[in-house]
C-alpha cells in the first residue's frame, strides 16, 4: 500500500530529473557545510529551504501545464504591479531598491518574475500560435522589456539579464526570425556605448575589473582575485573537504552564497568542478529532452526557456567566480545558500516535470 | 488546426543545433577556464594562495644576562611591548583615539598622522612600553593595532658599572663596552615559525618551526659588584673633592689578573641615555692613555736589580738635585743628596732614576718596559683598548731614556699599569688581564726574578712609610706597597705647567699580595695635585674596604701604622 502511495505521489515526478537535481543539492549541502565554517544551523536551514522548494515542485508537477498557463496572466500582472510598487515604495538596501515590504516580511518581486515572464510569453505564443505574425513578436518583446526595464532601474542588472534571457529563449523557440535576432545583436552591439553611459559607476567598475582585476586588488577586483586563487589553489584533486584555506580563513567573500563555487573548486579541485558541470549538463540535457518531447507549443516553450535559463544561471555564476564574466549577483543554482532562488528554481523544475508527465493526457 | 499546430511546432533544425552548440560552447569555455586555473596555472595560484595566509613570524629571543663574579645581575633584559599599527586596517573612533593618546602619552594629532593610511603597512606608535601598559592599550580593542614583543636592557647598577658594561641600542644590539665586545655571545638568535593567519591577522595554526630561537647566553664578569660600588664611591668623592676633570680606578686580583673593579668619572646612567656625550661614555681606564709619571719608575729599578748591576742598598748620588743631559736639566723638587736605590723609589727621585736608567743599555730598559706590557694592547677583550706608546729604543736619545725612567715620554692606560704591577705582586710573574670571571688560574709570564720582585715590594712598601711619598696610602692592619705618581699633563706638543695627573698604584697585603689598586685623578684643581695627596687616600680607602670585604687576614704587626698626619709628607717630583 505504501508502495502504491509512493507511486501515486510520484506519478508526476520525473525520476531522472529528480535524481540529478538531488545529487546536485546533496553535493551543495556538503560544500555549504564547509563554506559556512561547519555551521550546522545554516545547513539545516538550507535543508528546510530545499524541503519547501521540493514540496512546491511536487505541487506544480501535479498541475497540468494548461492549468498552469491559466495563471500566467494574473501572475504576470501581479508581478508587474509589485515591480511598480518596488519602484515607488521599495526599501533601499545596499544602494538598490529591490525589496517590497508586505505585512509579514519583505519580498523580491524580480525573483518572482523569473518564472512569471516566460510563463506569460509561453501563454501568449500558445494563444496566438495559429496566427503568429511579426507584430506578435513585437508585442511579446514589449511584454518582456517592461519588467526587465523596471528591474534594470532597481538596479539589479544580473536578474534583469537573466529574465531577458529567459524571455528571449521563449521568443527563440517560438521561431523568432533569425534576421531579427541578428538585427538585435547588431543593435545591441551598436548601443553598447549608450548602455555604458547609462550604467552605474559600480557596474562599469565591475566590467573593467574583469579585464584587469589587479587594477584594484583591494576593491572591485578583490572578489575575482580571491576566488580565482581559491579555485587555482585547489589544483586537480583539491585540498580536501573542510580544508580550503582561502575559504576558511575568511579571504573569500560571499563564500556560502554567490561565490560558493570557489569553495567547491578549492576543496574538491578540478575533479569536483567537473563533477558539478557534469551533473548540470545532465539536468540541462534532460530539460532539453523534455522540451523536444513536449506535445504543446506552450509546453515546449516553457520547458526550453526554463532549461536554458537554468543553464544561463550556471554559466553566469561559474563564469563570474572563475573570472571570465563580470561580477553580477547570480547564485550558483541548487548549491548557493538561499531560499528564494531555491524555490524559484524548483518551481521551474516542477513545471518541467508537469510538461513531461502530462503529455500523454494531452495526446489521448 | 492539428496540421497548423504541427507545422508551427516543427522548429527549423538549425535552431536547435545552434542552441546546442551555443550551450556546448558555454560549457567548453567553463571547462577550459577550469583547466587553466586548476590544471595549468595552478602552481602560481597555489603560491599566491599560500602567500595570503601562510606567514613566517619571528620569535624573539632575549639577550643574555650579565652578572658580576658572584652572580649579581649587572645587565638584564626585561620584556617590553612595542605598539604598532597597520594603517590600512586601523579604525579609530575619536573616543578610542583620546584613550590611546592618554595611555601612550602622545598627542592625538601625532597618532592620527602615523595611522593615516596609504604610505606604509607597518608603523610603530610607541616602542618599549611596560607590559601592563601595553595590555591596557590592547584592551581598548582598536582594530589594526598590534603588539610586538621586544626586550629592553636594564642596568641595575646604573652609572656605577656603566663604562665597563656599555649599552645596547634600541634594536638590542651591543653598542658599547662588554655589550659590544660579547655581542655574539649575549645576543639571542630569534627563531621563526611558519603559521597560518586569517585575513584579520590572527594566528590560526602553527605549522612548523623553521628556526628554533636560541636565548642569549649569560656572561659572568670578573667584577665584584660590592668592590665596584666601593671603588666608584671613593673615586667620585675624590674627583668631587679635588674638583678633578676625570678619574679612573682599577682593582685587580693580584693572583689571577681578574679585574675586580673598574670605575671612571664622569659617568652616566645607562638606563636613561637621552643625552649622552662621548666624554662621559669612555671607559677611560682602558681606552685612554696618559703619561704615568713616577708610577713607572719601579720598572727601571726592577730591570737594574734584575740585571745584577745594582743592589737595593747601592748608593746613588742625587745631589745637587739636578742632572744636566745636553741642553736639558732634570730636577728633583727635594734635593736629597746620596740615596740608596730603595730610597730613589721611596722618595721618588727623578735624578736617581735617571742616573740608574742611563747606566743601563737602552735596549735593556725598553725590554723591561715591553715585557711588562707597555706599548702593547693588554688583550682585555674590551673594544677600543689603548696600547699606550713605547717608542722603539733605537730612536731613544739619552735625555729620553732618562725621562722615561720616571714615566715621561711614555704613555700607558691605567689598566696596563695596574696589570704590570702584578709582576711585583707575584714574585716576578706577569698575569694576563681578564674582564671575565676565571674558572681556573691562568699562567702568567715570569718577567723578573722572584728576588727582584720581592725587593721591589719592599721598596714600594717604604713609599707608604715614614719618609716616603705615599703614607696616605696606608691601611690600618695591613702592610701596603705602592708608588705615587704626579705628572704634568701633555697639552699639545709640550707639558702643561699647571695641569697634573695624580696617581697611585699599589698592592696589599705585602706579605702575600692579593689586590692591586690603581687610581688616577685627571686634572685635580683645588690646589692639590700630588699623587700622594690626591690619589693615595683613594687607594687607602678602597684597599681597606676591599681587604675587609674579602676577609683577607691582616698582616701588619701592631703599631705598624703611622698616621699620615704624623709623617711629614715627602713631595715627589713632577
Amino acid at each position: 500500500m505504501i508502495r502504491q502511495l509512493m507511486l501515486r505521489l510520484g506519478s508526476h515526478i520525473d525520476g531522472f530529473l529528480l535524481a540529478a537535481i538531488s545529487a546536485v543539492m546533496l553535493y551543495g549541502l556538503l560544500v555549504l557545510y564547509s563554506a559556512t565554517g561547519q555551521d550546522f544551523e545554516r545547513v539545516s536551514s538550507q535543508m528546510v529551504n530545499i524541503a519547501v522548494a521540493l514540496a512546491i515542485m511536487w505541487i506544480l508537477a501535479n498541475i497540468p501545464p494548461q492549468h498552469l498557463l491559466r495563471l500566467a496572466i494574473p501572475a504576470y500582472v501581479l508581478g508587474l504591479v509589485l515591480l511598480i510598487g518596488v519602484a515607488l515604495f521599495g526599501e533601499v538596501s545596499h544602494g538598490a531598491r529591490r525589496w517590497l515590504s508586505i505585512g509579514v516580511g519583505r519580498i523580491q518581486p524580480s525573483e518572482f518574475m523569473k518564472i512569471a515572464v516566460p510563463m506569460m510569453l509561453a501563454w501568449y505564443f500558445d494563444f496566438r500560435q495559429a496566427t503568429l505574425r511579426i507584430k506578435d513578436f513585437a508585442l511579446a518583446a514589449l511584454l518582456l522589456v517592461v519588467p526587465v526595464g523596471l528591474i534594470v532601474r532597481q538596479p539589479d542588472l544580473g536578474t534583469a539579464l537573466l529574465i531577458a534571457a529567459s524571455g528571449f529563449y521563449v521568443l527563440f523557440f517560438a521561431g523568432l526570425s533569425w534576421k531579427i535576432i541578428v538585427g538585435l545583436i547588431a543593435a545591441g552591439a551598436a548601443s553598447t556605448p549608450v548602455l555604458w553611459s547609462l550604467m552605474h559607476d559600480y557596474q562599469r567598475q565591475r566590467i573593467l575589473t574583469l579585464f584587469d582585476p589587479t587594477q584594484d586588488p583591494l576593491g572591485a577586483g578583490y572578489h575575482i582575485i580571491q576566488s580565482t586563487i581559491a579555485l587555482g589553489s585547489g589544483g586537480f584533486e583539491g585540498k580536501g573537504w573542510l580544508r580550503g584555506s582561502q575559504a576558511h580563513l575568511d579571504f573569500l567573500p560571499e563564500r556560502h552564497t554567490d561565490f560558493i563555487f570557489a569553495v567547491l573548486g578549492e576543496e574538491f579541485g578540478m575533479l569536483g568542478s567537473l563533477l558539478l558541470l557534469l551533473l548540470f549538463s545532465i539536468i540541462i540535457g534532460r530539460g532539453l529532452v523534455i522540451a523536444s518531447n513536449a506535445t504543446t507549443l506552450s509546453g515546449r516553450l516553457l520547458a526550453g526557456s526554463i532549461t536554458l535559463t537554468f543553464a544561463t544561471y550556471a554559466f553566469v555564476n561559474i563564469g563570474m567566480v572563475s573570472g571570465i564574466l563580470p561580477v553580477v549577483g547570480v547564485p550558483l543554482p541548487l548549491v548557493s545558500y538561499g531560499g528564494t532562488s531555491m524555490v524559484t528554481l524548483l518551481l521551474g523544475f516542477g513545471i518541467l516535470m508537469s510538461v513531461q508527465t502530462h503529455r500523454k493526457l494531452v495526446k489521448s | 488546426m492539428n496540421q497548423a499546430k504541427r507545422q508551427i511546432l516543427r522548429l527549423p533544425v538549425w535552431r536547435s543545433r545552434l542552441l546546442l552548440s551555443l550551450l556546448l560552447l558555454a560549457f567548453l569555455v567553463l571547462l577550459g577556464r577550469a583547466l587553466y586555473l586548476q590544471g595549468l596555472n595552478n602552481e602560481f595560484l597555489r603560491q599566491k594562495g599560500d602567500a595570503r595566509y601562510s606567514r613566517v613570524i619571528d620569535i624573539t629571543a632575549h639577550r643574555g644576562i650579565i652578572t658580576d663574579r658572584n652572580g649579581e645581575p649587572l645587565a638584564i633584559s626585561t620584556p617590553v611591548e612595542s605598539v604598532w599599527a597597520s594603517p590600512q586596517d586601523a579604525e579609530i573612533s575619536s573616543a578610542e583615539l583620546q584613550r590611546l593618546a592618554a595611555l601612550l602619552q602622545m598627542p592625538m594629532s601625532e597618532i592620527k598622522k602615523k595611522v593615516r593610511p596609504g604610505k606604509r603597512d607597518f608603523v610603530y606608535l610607541k616602542r618599549q612600553l611596560p607590559p601592563e601598559l601595553a595590555k591596557e592599550v590592547m584592551q581598548i580593542g582598536i582594530p589594526g593595532i598590534f603588539l610586538q614583543r621586544e626586550y629592553r636592557r636594564y642596568y641595575p647598577a646604573g652609572d656605577v658599572v656603566a663604562h665597563l658594561l656599555g649599552f645596547t641600542g634600541i634594536d638590542d644590539n651591543g653598542r658599547e663596552g662588554m655589550e659590544l665586545a660579547y655581542q655574539n655571545w649575549l645576543a639571542g638568535q630569534a627563531g621563526s615559525r611558519r603559521v597560518i593567519k586569517d585575513r584579520q591577522g590572527h594566528i590560526i595554526e602553527d605549522v612548523e618551526s623553521i628556526k628554533v630561537p636560541h636565548q642569549g647566553k649569560a656572561l659572568a664578569l670578573s667584577i665584584d659588584r660590592n668592590l665596584q660600588y666601593l671603588a666608584y664611591r671613593e673615586l667620585s668623592l675624590a674627583v668631587e673633592h679635588f674638583k678633578a676633570k676625570a678619574g679612573s680606578i682599577v682593582m685587580l686580583d693580584a693572583k689571577t689578573g681578574e679585574v675586580l673593579a673598574m670605575a671612571n668619572l664622569p659617568s652616566y646612567n645607562p638606563n636613561n641615555r637621552t643625552t649622552l656625550e662621548p666624554r662621559v661614555t669612555r671607559n677611560r681606564a682602558i681606552t685612554d692613555q696618559y703619561e704615568p709619571g713616577s708610577t713607572l719608575k719601579p720598572f727601571t729599578i726592577a730591570e737594574a736589580l734584575d740585571s745584577g748591576k745594582y743592589k737595593p742598598t747601592d748608593i746613588i748620588q742625587t745631589a745637587p738635585g739636578t742632572l744636566t743631559i745636553g741642553p736639558a736639566v732634570i730636577h728633583d723638587s727635594h734635593p736629597e743628596g746620596a740615596l740608596t736605590v730603595e730610597q730613589v723609589i721611596q722618595k721618588s727621585s727623578n735624578v736617581g732614576a735617571s742616573k740608574i736608567a742611563l747606566s743601563l743599555p737602552r735596549e735593556m730598559m725598553w725590554d723591561s718596559l715591553h715585557r711588562a706590557g707597555f706599548g702593547q694592547p693588554p688583550h682585555s677583550g674590551f673594544p677600543g683598548e689603548a696600547s699606550g706608546k713605547l717608542r722603539p729604543y733605537q730612536t731613544w736619545r739619552p735625555i729620553e731614556q732618562a725621562t722615561m725612567s720616571f714615566g715621561n715620554g711614555v704613555s700607558v692606560s691605567l689598566l696596563q699599569l695596574a696589570r704590570a704591577y702584578t709582576a711585583f705582586a707575584n714574585d716576578g710573574e706577569l698575569k694576563p688581564i681578564s674582564l671575565l670571571k676565571l674558572t681556573q688560574p691562568v699562567a702568567g709570564v715570569q718577567i723578573y726574578k722572584p728576588e727582584t720582585a720581592r725587593a721591589m715590594r719592599k721598596m714600594l712598601e717604604m713609599v707608604t712609610q715614614s719618609g716616603g711619598t705615599g703614607p696616605n696610602a696606608q691601611v690600618l692592619g695591613y702592610r701596603v706597597a705602592g708608588k705615587t705618581g704626579t705628572a704634568h699633563k701633555v697639552v699639545g706638543n709640550g707639558y702643561s705647567p699647571n695641569l697634573y695627573v695624580a696617581s697611585f698604584v699599589g698592592m696589599a697585603p705585602v706579605t702575600d699580595p692579593r689586590l692591586i689598586v690603581a687610581v688616577m685623578i685627571d686634572q685635580p684643581s683645588n690646589g692639590e695635585y700630588y699623587g700622594g695627596v690626591v690619589a693615595a687616600p683613594v687607594f687607602s680607602k678602597v684597599m681597606a674596604g676591599a681587604l675587609r670585604m674579602l676577609g683577607i687576614p691582616p698582616d701588619a704587626p701592631q703599631n705598624y701604622f703611622t698616621p699620615p698626619e704624623k709623617t711629614p709628607l715627602v713631595k715627589e717630583d713632577a
